[in-house]
């Protein structure tokens, strides 16, 4: 509770430069938000959902805020000269919570009524586009980020595609954690797809300098009738860094969306990801992979909440852990009365590659309908010691074996990425990652 | 020439000892079939000869082409030219035949000082071993062995071996499950690939295999010791009568 006192007391005494910086709905909610922070406080391991990552240590610090939203600038040139091709995306960034009117963003073209740019701009001269769906989704009726990061979040991204509108073309959303401190940063994403509307979204999340950051970043999705998003969330941060994030996604009927959430290299995470089935028939792939060495620790939590009939949800996390590195999965899967002929299936599987390595998991299933095909798994283990055998007979050296074994056992999950030229660049990075060439965050300059 | 000497090996495996001194020598363009009842050490000592890490060898020697074959890691024995076909062929799920096949015979070519093989003669090449097993296309695009019938387990093992061409193939109870015609695709991939520069050592409890593949010497194991060694004639003999009269004379003769 005291790590939420010094928050509270720091907004208290700062509330008008936080305002002054932001605008309309983003502003209308802070006294919502500050309610909950004061009644529920920061999320703490004596919580069921947060056993295994005490996320109130990481607010202990006396962290800095760029509240007054002094300029950091970035030089995006030099940070993205490097262009991998064949992934061609329309381009944005997010310089710690800032978003950055870039002449490559300026650039991109989108279809008429497409909004992709600032929450903040958005909120003060769209707001039609962000009070309707705005904090909607984030939950502060409960311990989590949400609070705090609507509490305090000033910028963001805004991603709105209309009724009929399909966007080709993927976007790219990067994200950079650059400054000369130590910094906190609250980000936000507000994603709203209307009525058969069809978009794709990658988020890539880096911190350029070695300082310790902590980020808080909530993300609202609002799929359409109809509608179809893919999201694509690639951390690829340092060891100095933690990252709370919570995904709220709310789907409509007959839309189909597709998650799926890597973290190839970071310090502390914690990424939620809440799912609301509201209409009937709609489909969610929800995946994960989390590579980990060193002390790094990642945590997934998922919740989908089969609230309607006829809704499909398949989700598969796999975990390589390494060193003296921690993971956890906790799957929760609601099927409420009456959701009848639900279908749903949730795969937790993972290897510790060392006797230190250690990987809490926890699949939940909750039936509360009779007509529901439903199923779950999870494993943890280690490398197939015969597979291993079998290779080295053949004459693969040992490392290669495990590495044609790690890549093999995440592909089931990058295999499940739509887009094409992101798998294979997907691959290549899981490759030098296992390899040991992606020690640190490299900019952009291994992911574009 | 020696292609494989053995003295006095002895190894165990969870401090149980299997191998209790075996003593053989396969030359050149042999064929030796080792026979013997279940629990004999036959399994062990084709793990041991390969280099399995869960088998410790606790005494005696063995050398591969003027090699100390003990001194090497299981992929270094690989490189040099020994292969086993074996009895239970692991599924590797995620990993395809073709990258698979590729990574072997690129890491042998880096051991020898080659340059990796160009793909269009690598898919030649595949396409040369396939057929000589009759193993479809299909088989190349799969997950290692994942799915793979019994029969085609172990087609894939002598495909395998038709790909890394070694000097010396054990084939470890290859015969087992397999119905008679893939036992005669199968025999007939060992039987292509003999060679008077190449060795094959044929572990098997029955007779049937050795009607397709030819031993030269025929050799008897029990409680982990070689206790007799003759013709092709004694694989015939051991089918008709058992194993027991061989064990009896053994044992008579330590008397």
């Amino acid at each position: 509770m005291k790590e939420a006192q010094s928050y509270i007391d720091l907004f208290s005494k700062n509330r008008a430069l936080v305002e002054r910086g932001s605008g309309g709905v983003m502003n209308t909610l802070r006294d919502a938000a500050l309610d909950s922070l004061v009644q529920y406080g920061l999320p703490h391991n004596k919580l069921e959902e947060y056993l295994h990552t005490d996320v109130s240590k990481w607010f202990e610090p006396d962290w800095g805020m760029n509240l007054a939203r002094i300029d950091m600038p970035v030089d995006m040139a030099e940070t993205f000269k490097c262009n991998v091709p064949n992934l061609s995306t329309q381009l944005y960034f997010l310089a710690n919570d800032t978003f950055v009117c870039s002449e490559t963003a300026s650039k991109n073209t989108l279809p008429d009524g497409v909004f992709a740019g600032s929450l903040r701009d958005a909120a003060l001269n769209r707001p039609q586009l962000v009070e309707p769906f705005y904090g909607k989704l984030a939950d502060m009726a409960k311990p989590g980020i949400a609070a705090i990061n609507t509490l305090f979040v000033q910028d963001g991204f805004l991603l709105y595609v209309p009724d009929g509108v399909t966007i080709e073309k993927p976007l790219q959303l990067v994200t950079l954690l650059s400054s000369k401190v130590d910094l906190m940063v609250n980000r936000r994403i507000l994603v709203v797809l209307g009525r058969n509307a069809q978009a794709k979204l990658l988020v890539c999340d880096h911190a350029l300098a070695a300082n310790n950051y902590l980020t808080t970043q909530v993300i609202e999705v609002f799929a359409g009738q109809d509608s179809s998003f893919e999201y694509y969330d690639l951390e690829e941060t340092h060891n100095a860094n933690m990252r709370a994030s919570e995904l709220y996604i709310s789907q409509s009927a007959g839309s189909k969306v597709a998650v799926d959430s890597l973290t190839l290299h970071n310090g502390q995470t914690r990424n939620t990801a809440c799912v609301s089935f509201d209409g009937r028939g709609a489909e969610l792939s929800l995946n994960g992979v989390a590579i980990t060495d060193k002390s790094q620790h990642v945590d997934n939590m998922t919740f989908v909440d089969h609230r309607l009939p006829d809704c499909t949800s398949s989700e598969l996390f796999k975990y390589v852990l390494d060193d003296r590195s921690t993971g956890s999965f906790a799957g929760k899967v609601l099927v409420r009365e009456g959701a009848q002929n639900t279908s749903s299936q949730q795969t937790n599987r993972n290897i510790c590659l060392t006797r230190e390595a250690r990987m809490f998991t926890q699949p939940q299933l909750e039936i509360y309908a009779d007509d529901v095909k439903c199923s779950h798994g999870a494993t943890v283990g280690q490398l197939d010691e015969k597979a291993l055998f079998y290779m080295r007979q053949r004459g693969i050296p040992m490392d290669e074996a495990r590495m044609m074994l790690m890549l093999a056992f995440v592909g089931e999950v990058i295999g499940k990425v739509e887009l094409e030229p992101l798998r294979d660049r997907l691959y290549r990075l899981v490759e030098k990652r296992f390899r040991g060439q992606l020690t640190q965050c490299e900019g952009c300059r291994a992911c574009r | 020439m020696s292609m494989l000497k053995i003295e006095n090996l002895e190894a165990a495996i969870n401090g149980k000892q299997i191998l209790k001194g075996i003593n053989l020598e396969v030359n050149a363009g042999e064929v030796h079939a080792i026979m013997g009842p279940n629990g004999s050490g036959k399994s062990t000592m084709s793990n041991v000869l390969v280099g399995h890490p869960a088998y410790e060898v606790t005494g005696g020697k063995a050398t591969f082409k003027g090699k100390d074959l003990l001194a090497m890691s299981a992929e270094e024995r690989s490189h040099e030219g020994l292969f086993m076909s074996f009895q239970y062929p692991v599924e590797i799920p995620g990993v395809s035949m073709t990258n698979f096949m590729r990574t072997a015979i690129n890491e042998k070519r880096k051991y020898l000082g080659l340059p990796p093989m160009a793909p269009t003669d690598f898919l030649k090449f595949i396409k040369e071993k396939r057929d000589m097993v009759k193993l479809d296309a299909k088989f190349m695009n799969r997950s290692v062995n994942e799915g793979f019938s019994g029969g085609e387990k172990k087609r894939n093992e002598i495909f395998q071996m038709a790909m890394l061409e070694p000097s010396l193939s054990i084939l470890d109870e290859t015969d087992s499950g397999l119905d008679i015609d893939a036992l005669r695709i199968v025999a007939d991939g060992v039987n292509r690939l003999k060679s008077p520069e190449t060795s094959v050592i044929v572990i098997t409890h029955y007779q049937r295999l050795l009607d397709y593949i030819k031993p030269d010497i025929v050799h008897v194991l029990y409680q982990g010791r070689i206790i007799k060694t003759a013709g092709p004639e004694l694989a015939l003999e051991l089918e008709e009568r058992g194993y027991d009269w061989v064990i009896k004379e053994y044992e008579d003769s330590l008397k």
